[in-house]
């Protein structure tokens, strides 16, 4: 035992040597956390577009009006005819335009329906059908406003976001940012020092010592064990109090399900040890095995409903998958062990699967 | 020169050589050209929506059709209490839940509101931002028509605008052939990224810098001969990438290949730049990887991949300034899809040139040929 934390500390002290590597391990979780809270948004604030006013009357103006006002659009330019178009979205200057044909206001009153055309450069077509989709509700908005002025019935919509009342995305990357980071420091880590220990020939030495293989494998885990632990309650405290994600299920669950997942990234990592025989192998490997599906096959970013039948069936394999589900029930909706059994069932299940994978693959014998 | 084509040779046959970094150049793109492209969609094709129609009239089944026509919804129609909706969103198996009070057609023709209430699992925010934007709007359509029909286009009282839109570029709103550019740009630079400073480091961490430090090549024949190599795998990546793109995906190249090859290759001597920098201050592969993984993750999110630059507060677009993937991303997608000229992306060009010349410059500086 006194062998085995000797060789721990010794770990230990490999790691705390270099101090570029621990800042940026500590780094990624808090800038990645600043750049989802404050930087890349998916909301529309002040879209440039244009407006290609032919009619020039009072209710055009109205309607330029009431778009600039709801801050989704900032009225860039108003062009004076349709060549400008063409030249305007290949510069970049501009992502939608929206053309009055003369005399809207005319037609309007004299046969109650006016046409209005927009255009989008779907060049992106996300940000395309979310500005056609906000231009339209501020159209039909003034026409409702309109017509409930003068007594015409109208359907309207009443509405309540279940869960994350204000749409705050930090509820999504908060879970996910966690999954990543923990990923990247107990896999990637892990299997780097391992395969770096095997290249440097220094591998031999520790497999000639009293120590035995699994106390060799502990012993390179247990440190960065310590360091995703405390990179998780960071990101939790972060996320907590900064981003103001709300923590309503049980702390006890939450612990539970974060360190099975690091376990099973741990285990991971020495799985993808004892395949790689050199630091650049296991980096590649662990860079596509890993860090892809955890960004986009585990639903952080893209939801894996709207993915084709075959990557939602590959999705299935990728343990981050499973820990986003238990880990956004437990923080975000408060569920209990009765809802993510399931969840947690399947990890464990994965983190088997590994360990007698990498038990079988180990050699401690020189090739 | 000789030198340096010797330097490249030398480079070439070791890349040859390691029979699993030929192939991870050749794989990294293949894979990641289809499985990221088809996973990286915003798209909503398939929200699970619960009704409750407690009225049961003919304007809220006509209603519930219009939701049904919607090719976003899945719509399951059925008579549920207040609870059963909740533990139904609880336990996510809807997306989103609409009920339709009754009473509501009586309100409706009584020239009053007539209400529908959504429940929208919000968990993922955005998704539930369109899914209720695409509730509304279909909401908006049958008010319209509604309006039309009850009062007749005549009655001067009620009015409509007829909004159609045009989608340019992209009329069918494919989300691939958008994305599939971008996803080039992310590759060829993590290949180029990643190698260029793997490589020089290992040299390094090998020893065999020794030697090349103890011959008579000068530092910036060095440097060269170990992005030309690079400059080179990663043009042809690009072309191969193109040529997935086009064959997978039916991307258009509306602009011309020239334009986009020039600013290539400006822009990867920017890029490998980096690269190389990175390595002559670092004496590990890991911390290589460490602190390009770090900057590259950063760039990935920030060049506009995913969520449009615009977006962004103003500090983070002049954080964008260096961030090259940015306007690589932005110029592929303008001349690919928009056809966008030379002229058009003369300034991206310039800048991308003065970067990598600032970084190569420094990278130079850097390398020491003592230790």
């Amino acid at each position: 035992m006194n062998r085995f934390i000797a060789f721990v500390i010794k770990e230990f002290r490999h790691l705390l040597r270099d101090p570029r590597t621990m800042i940026v391990l500590f780094a990624i979780p808090v800038i990645q956390l600043l750049l989802f809270g404050y930087v890349i948004s998916t909301e529309i604030k002040n879209a440039r577009i244009a407006i290609l006013d032919l009619s020039k009357d009072s209710m055009t103006k109205e309607i330029a009006n009431k778009l600039r006002a709801t801050g989704y659009f900032t009225i860039e330019k108003y062009l004076n005819n349709t060549h400008d178009i063409e030249t305007e979205f290949q510069k970049g200057s501009i992502k939608e335009v929206i053309i009055f044909l003369p005399d809207f206001e005319r037609q309007l009153i004299r046969d109650g329906v006016a046409p209005l055309q927009i255009i989008a450069d779907a060049s992106d077509p996300n940000m395309a059908s979310l500005l056609d989709a906000y231009s339209r509700s501020v159209i039909y908005d003034f026409i409702e406003e309109r017509n409930h002025a003068k007594g015409v019935g109208v359907i309207k919509t009443e509405f309540r976001m279940v869960y994350n009342e204000q749409l705050r995305s930090a509820y999504l990357f908060v879970p996910g940012t966690m999954a990543l980071i923990l990923m990247l420091i107990s896999a990637l880590m892990t299997s780097i020092s391992i395969t770096r220990e095997k290249e440097s020939g220094t591998m031999e030495v520790l497999l000639v010592s009293p120590l035995r293989p699994i106390q060799i494998i502990l012993g390179k885990l247990t440190p960065y064990l310590a360091l995703s632990v405390a990179n998780m309650i960071a990101i939790l405290l972060i996320g907590y109090f900064v981003f103001k994600v709300p923590i309503n299920g049980s702390l006890i669950l939450l612990a539970f399900t974060c360190i099975l997942f690091i376990l099973l990234a741990l285990s991971l990592g020495v799985m993808i040890s004892t395949i790689a025989k050199t630091q650049q192998v296991a980096m590649i490997i662990s860079l596509i095995a890993l860090m892809l599906p955890t960004v986009l096959l585990s639903g952080f970013i893209f939801p894996i409903e709207n993915m084709p039948k075959a990557l939602q069936v590959l999705s299935i394999f990728m343990p981050p998958r499973w820990f986003l589900l238990a880990l956004k029930s437990v923080m975000l909706k408060g569920l209990g062990l009765g809802y993510i059994y399931k969840y947690l069932l399947v990890m464990i299940l994965m983190l088997s699967a590994f360990i007698i994978i990498s038990v079988r693959n180990f050699k401690i014998r020189l090739e | 020169m000789r030198t340096i084509l010797y330097l490249i040779q030398k480079e070439f046959i070791q890349i040859a050589r390691d029979k699993f970094m030929g192939r991870a150049i050749l794989l990294m793109p293949l894979i990641q050209m289809i499985i990221l492209v088809y996973a990286a969609t915003f798209e909503i094709k398939e929200v699970q929506m619960l009704i409750v129609d407690r009225d049961g009239s003919e304007t809220s089944i006509e209603l519930i059709r219009k939701f049904s026509a919607s090719r976003f919804f899945r719509i399951d129609v059925l008579p549920l209490s207040q609870s059963e909706i909740d533990e139904s969103i609880k336990r996510s198996k809807y997306d989103v839940a609409m009920v339709i009070p009754s009473g509501f057609e009586e309100k409706f023709q009584n020239l009053q509101t007539g209400e529908v209430q959504l429940l929208i699992d919000a968990v993922n925010g955005m998704a539930a931002e369109l899914s209720l934007a695409y509730c509304r709007a279909i909401v908006a359509d049958y008010n319209k028509e509604l309006v039309v029909e009850m009062m007749g286009p005549n009655i001067p009282s009620a009015s409509s605008i007829q909004v159609s839109t045009n989608f340019w570029y992209n009329p069918l709103l494919d989300y691939k052939i958008y994305m599939a550019p971008g996803i080039l740009v992310i590759l060829i630079t993590a290949i180029g990224w990643f190698m260029a400073g793997m490589n020089l480091v290992r040299e390094k961490e090998t020893g065999t810098i020794e030697q090349i430090n103890v011959s008579p090549i000068q530092k910036y024949q060095f440097i060269a001969g170990k992005m030309i190599p690079f400059l080179i795998i990663g043009l042809a990546d690009l072309v191969f990438g193109l040529i997935l793109a086009k064959v997978l995906y039916h991307v258009p190249f509306e602009g011309s290949l020239i334009t986009l090859f020039v600013f290539a290759t400006v822009y990867l001597i920017a890029v490998l730049g980096i690269g190389l920098f990175i390595s002559t201050v670092s004496n590990t592969q890991q911390q290589v990887l460490f602190i390009s993984f770090f900057f590259v993750m950063v760039f990935v999110l920030m060049s506009g991949l995913f969520t449009s630059p615009d977006n962004m507060p103003r500090w983070g677009q002049v954080i964008n300034w260096f961030n090259p993937l940015a306007y690589f991303i932005k110029v592929i997608r303008m001349v690919l899809l928009k056809g966008s000229s030379l002229t058009d992306i003369k300034a991206e060009i310039f800048q991308m040139l003065l970067y990598g010349l600032l970084v190569n410059a420094l990278a130079i500086w850097r390398y020491r040929k003592v230790s």
